[in-house]
């Protein structure tokens, strides 16, 4: 501890505004405040401070987040050896994973920080740890085998124009994170889309799957039903019953293929249960959503023509990313609403679309990135009416007084 | 927090400086009534407001004004009095509030200097004395951590208190609202009151009075309130008992770098240099006149503020902390629950006036709610007092609001803003906007 501080303060003449390598500052400063939480006393207003700061608000995202990520890097390896018919046991399923997804958060912490310490060194502000949640968050949301340096672009696509453009943290209207995935969407649609990409059938370079393997995610399977009427019989539909590969349970623990960190709905939602108790997290946003998703689904089932109208809501939130949206995403606190009334309505519209979406326009299965999207640039309407109405009320007493 | 007063008062020796400081009353410019020099008795002007020269501040003391000292641009920075050992008070005469009129009694107390304890909302600033109010509003209870107990220094003081209380009653010819504690004793002067009295359930800020007036009658644009402290009643009640200027206060003494904390009877803009070498140990300590949320940073030899009825010493927290972000950090004072204070709520702190943590910009939201019980979007408000936007200030309900109601806003704030530096600027900006 002392050596590490004997190397911050050695090395602050040089960086400090006179010194020879002041271009350096940010950095240096990066370093000794992760290091440090600063020595700074207060010198306007309140004399005693809370001892929360942003970079523990980040850092417990981060620890609500890796229960489900371990769980992913077990699950591709699952999925994998399962895909190619090897046997295989827990360890050597994370191992897998683990080979997959570390080189992914490597390369996502270092474009994204990259850019986020471009920016401070030229603005000279100090680096902003927004970006530590973002950078586990966009490969948590990517299919395993996407080339690192479409991950590397989508980073830097969402930090730049997703965030620094409007100002760095704090700042952005769109979840940075999602921006990323929505760019690598449209951007590289082959390698992140369809039912080739969730889950790494290569056995030394070589397409290993065996017969009768579909790679096919359970939302995948559901747009085949569209069009087909309701009770179709068709065989996909074994796969969501009782015991498929699909089933309810299959879902809600997460054996599922999909993105790397949002299959599980368990291991999110302890995650999720983790920020609200922390007091981190929205639970109105969560609570919201989830209840706009299951009442999207419930008028799906009451009008259904396909059978993947007809699905149980229950089912249909624990599929796809929708629970993972819900937890990490759409409760990001700046590009969601912020007032507690508009939290509600905020959360619930992004549940209401995800299903919606996710139903009616089989080309994009990932409903909930469309839709937490649509309503990041919507918040601050909602939250425009939310406030207009205490601004109506006060309008009003002096009404009533006159 | 640790460091709470007990219930004992001592007599101070009586300080031999003193000081009346313009920079204790808001947006005010000064100008001298005096020259550095100048014998002036208690009740005395030292100086009065530029803007409305009706309002005079006048010497707690009388003695020798020694040095007028200036800051950058030659502002007015503190009066320095040398007080003499029989303090020579100069004569309001005593009557009865009930025999003067409304007029005769704030002519009376405009010229003995006791208008300054008079405030009005909005701006939070000394009361116009042109403007009428609507309502008087009195607190009568402090809820801020480590604060005088009001109804403990009003011992001894009923009578001016209830004299101070009628002239202002009769001054302003507006309801009178009182707030009270709803638990916890409080003093028989108190309940026995003569004014509209409200009950006031709750931790801190439930004894601020922006809290009181917004749950008793919002303020609206184009109203004014006055807001005055019990304490400030007793010396108004004094005016007229006793014909004087008497600004003996009685000021809790309180923090974790106070060796015995307790009650101390002095004298408006007493030098706290014998107070702090005596009971204040630690050089590492921050002396404040006033409480620790709303309180200015003063010296060792510093002086008791105009309003503040309580000095404070507490550790700076000037120490780096190894990984302090992401350590458990058991035994930290936070209302997050990310840290493990939540499992002991009652348990007494000895806090530091660290920042913990950098400033950064809005990130959090949902948060400042949570200690802020008006009806009021926080966020949105400072969003646009920081864009100066006055339309939108209003709307948004700026003028119930002072520094203060932001206090602990700022404290448990993630991002560090200096919120009560925002609210003040912005409060200054509309004032001047507005032509007041």
């Amino acid at each position: 501890m002392n050596f590490l501080k004997n190397i911050i303060e050695n090395t602050r003449p040089l960086v400090e505004k006179d010194g020879k390598r002041n271009i350096l500052y940010p950095l240096h400063n990066a370093l000794e405040t992760m290091l440090f939480v600063p020595d700074h006393t207060t010198h306007s207003g309140a004399h005693v401070r809370d001892h929360i700061d942003l970079k523990r608000t980040m850092v417990t995202v981060i620890f609500a987040l890796v229960p489900a990520l371990l769980f992913g890097m077990w699950n591709l390896g699952h999925h994998h050896f399962a895909a190619v018919g090897q046997e295989s046991d827990v360890m050597g399923n994370f191992l897998f994973g683990a080979m997959k997804v570390l080189p992914m958060i490597i390369v996502t912490y270092a474009a994204g920080l990259g850019v986020e310490i471009y920016f401070a060194f030229k603005n000279g502000h100090p680096v902003n740890e927004g970006f530590l949640v973002s950078g586990i968050l966009i490969p948590m949301i990517m299919p395993v085998d996407i080339p690192l340096w479409m991950v590397a672009i989508s980073t830097i696509f969402a930090v730049l124009i997703g965030k620094e453009v409007f100002g760095g943290t704090g700042m952005n209207i769109l979840n940075p994170a999602l921006t990323a995935r929505a760019f690598a969407f449209f951007a590289y649609p082959a390698f992140i889309s369809g039912d080739k990409v969730w889950i790494n059938t290569k056995v030394d370079g070589a397409e290993a799957a065996v017969d009768g393997f579909s790679g096919a995610t359970a939302l995948g399977d559901l747009a085949t039903t569209v069009g087909q009427g309701i009770n179709s019989g068709l065989p996909v539909l074994d796969k969501f019953a009782d015991g498929g590969q699909f089933s309810m349970l299959n879902a809600f623990l997460g054996y599922i293929p999909g993105s790397i960190g949002e299959t599980s709905s368990l291991l999110v939602i302890i995650g999720g249960l983790v920020l609200i108790a922390m007091g981190i997290g929205s639970w109105r946003i969560m609570g919201s959503m989830i209840l706009g998703g299951l009442a999207m689904g419930l008028i799906f089932n009451l009008f259904a023509v396909n059978d993947f109208m007809g699905i149980n809501p229950f089912h249909q939130i624990v599929l796809g990313g929708f629970m993972f949206g819900t937890v990490f995403m759409a409760t990001d606190p700046v590009s969601a609403a912020q007032t507690n009334k508009g939290k509600i309505i905020y959360g619930f519209l992004a549940g209401f679309l995800s299903i919606m979406i996710r139903v009616f326009n089989p080309a994009y299965p990932e409903g909930v990135m469309m839709a937490i999207l649509f309503m990041n640039v919507m918040a601050p309407l909602i939250d425009h009416y939310v406030v207009g109405a205490n601004v109506k009320k006060r309008l009003k007493r002096i009404k009533v007084k006159a | 927090m640790k460091g709470k007063v007990a219930e004992t008062t001592v007599d101070l020796q009586t300080p031999s400086v003193f000081a009346v400081k313009p920079t204790d009353f808001k947006d005010l410019t000064p100008k001298l009534a005096l020259k550095a020099g100048a014998e002036v008795k208690a009740g005395e002007a030292l100086f009065f407001d530029k803007d409305r020269p009706s309002i005079q501040f006048t010497s707690p003391v009388s003695g020798e004004v020694t040095e007028v000292r200036r800051g950058a641009k030659r502002k007015i920075l503190e009066v320095v009095v040398l007080a003499d050992k029989e303090t020579k008070f100069k004569d309001f005469g005593k009557s009865a509030p009930a025999s003067l009129s409304a007029e005769e009694i704030k002519t009376r107390v405009l010229e003995s200097g006791c208008w300054p304890f008079i405030m009005q909302r909005p701006y939070g600033c000394v009361a116009n004395p042109e403007a009428s109010p609507k309502a008087v509003f009195i607190s009568g209870f402090n809820s801020a951590p480590l604060a005088a107990d009001i109804s403990y220094v009003l011992k001894g003081n009923e009578t001016d208190f209830n004299t101070g209380l009628e002239a202002v009653t009769k001054m302003a010819g507006t309801p009178v609202y009182l707030g009270l504690p709803s638990n916890g004793s409080v003093a028989s002067v108190l309940k026995e009151a003569k004014a509209e009295k409200n009950t006031f359930k709750g931790p801190h800020p439930a004894g601020n009075v922006g809290v009181q007036i917004h749950h008793t009658s919002p303020l609206n644009k184009e109203e004014t309130v006055w807001t005055v402290t019990p304490q400030d009643l007793v010396i108004i009640g004094r005016l007229f008992n006793e014909g004087h200027f008497d600004a003996r206060r009685t000021i809790a003494v309180a923090g974790s770098e106070v060796s015995t904390p307790q009650y101390v009877n002095t004298i408006i803009g007493a030098s706290l240099e014998r107070l702090t070498s005596e009971y204040v140990k630690a050089d590492n300590a921050r002396i404040i006149s006033g409480n620790v949320f709303t309180g200015e940073q003063i010296a060792r030899d510093g002086f008791l503020g105009f309003y503040a009825d309580t000095v404070c010493a507490i550790p700076e927290g000037n120490q780096t902390d190894f990984m302090g972000w992401v350590l458990p950090g058991f035994g930290k004072f936070s209302i997050s629950k990310t840290f493990s204070a939540f499992l002991s709520p009652n348990k007494e702190y000895d806090l530091n006036t660290g920042m913990h943590g950098e400033e950064r910009a809005f990130v959090v939201s949902g948060e400042y709610e949570k200690v802020f019980p008006f009806d009021i979007y926080p966020q949105f408000l400072l969003r646009a007092i920081l864009t100066r936007n006055v339309e939108k200030m209003e709307e948004l309900g700026i003028y119930e609001v002072v520094e203060e109601d932001f206090a602990l806003p700022e404290v448990i704030c993630t991002s560090k803003i200096p919120l009560q530096k925002i609210v003040n600027e912005g409060l200054s900006f509309l004032k001047k906007e507005m032509g007041h």
